[in-house]
């Protein structure tokens, strides 16, 4: 069952990265990777990282990807315009060498990696208790140092978003 | 097909989803769509923490993967309001036509 899970959303990951990359128009890029970031949670979940997952959803696919839709929105952003143009030889050249730097890269990775039981749902949990506990104990400088960064990120963002720049 | 899902197979996924996001990276000629690459690629790099931290059952992974996100927004506010400035200032978002730091 979890690998079906698993195929499933990381299927609808890959296809909605593709389409990310293909896509000409940003909006539609925005919308896929909406899509990856929605199957991620389900995967973070499979994992056993229950605040990630909510986090996933609630940062990432809410807050940044409503500032993405925003500002292209606000900008108008039409579709791209290709400004080169590349023969057929080199484009299923191009495929071709992906599929197999992929295959490479998930052969070493199979090779590289030591045998493990593998992932079974609630073999492990990651609960907002433990996450919490940790983040205020162990990464207390870390988190505190966030603070500062999203304060200057603010202000950043308030300043360079002015009128008269 | 076995229940289990190797390791091996989210890390797998999250090279490809890395790699795809370098490949908009280069080949996306939209500033937009190149910083969703960025976004991308983040994604893949929390991915690959949460597998760790499910192998080794530690919180750890999730931890550096929530850092990744708090920075990610960061910089999605102050990059798409850099991305506004450029706009007000060169009415366009390609970034062939914002060169002119490289003559």
């Amino acid at each position: 069952m979890t690998a079906v899970i698993f195929l499933i959303f990381a299927a609808i990951a890959v296809f909605c990265g593709i389409s990310l990359v293909v896509q000409t128009h940003p909006i539609a890029s925005a919308l896929s990777l909406v899509g990856v970031m929605g199957s991620l949670a389900v995967l973070y979940l499979l994992l056993g990282g229950e605040f990630i997952a909510a986090a996933q959803l609630i940062v990432y696919a809410g807050a940044i990807m409503v500032l993405f839709v925003f500002v292209i929105m606000l900008l108008n952003s039409g579709a791209e315009t290709p400004t080169f143009q590349t023969s057929t030889f080199v484009k299923y050249l191009g495929i071709v060498l992906l599929v197999a730097f992929l295959g490479l890269i998930s052969f070493i990775i199979q090779a590289a990696l030591p045998k493990t039981e593998g992932v079974v749902f609630g073999g492990f949990q990651g609960t907002a208790a433990d996450v919490g506990r940790k983040l205020f104990t162990s990464y207390l400088l870390p988190f505190e140092v966030t603070s500062v960064l999203i304060l200057i990120a603010l202000v950043g963002a308030i300043v360079l978003a002015r009128k008269e720049i | 097909m076995p229940n289990a899902v190797p390791l091996s197979w989210y890390l797998i996924l999250s090279a490809i989803l890395f790699g795809l996001g370098v490949a908009g990276f280069i080949f996306r000629r939209n500033i937009i769509t190149v910083f969703m690459s960025i976004e991308l690629m983040l994604n893949a790099v929390n991915l690959s923490f949460v597998t760790f931290s499910y192998e080794f059952k530690q919180v750890d992974g999730h931890i550096y993967s929530f850092f990744v996100m708090v920075v990610a927004a960061a910089e999605a506010a102050v990059g798409l309001a850099i991305i506004l400035t450029v706009f007000k200032n060169r009415a366009t978002l390609m970034i062939d036509d914002v060169n002119s730091m490289k003559y």
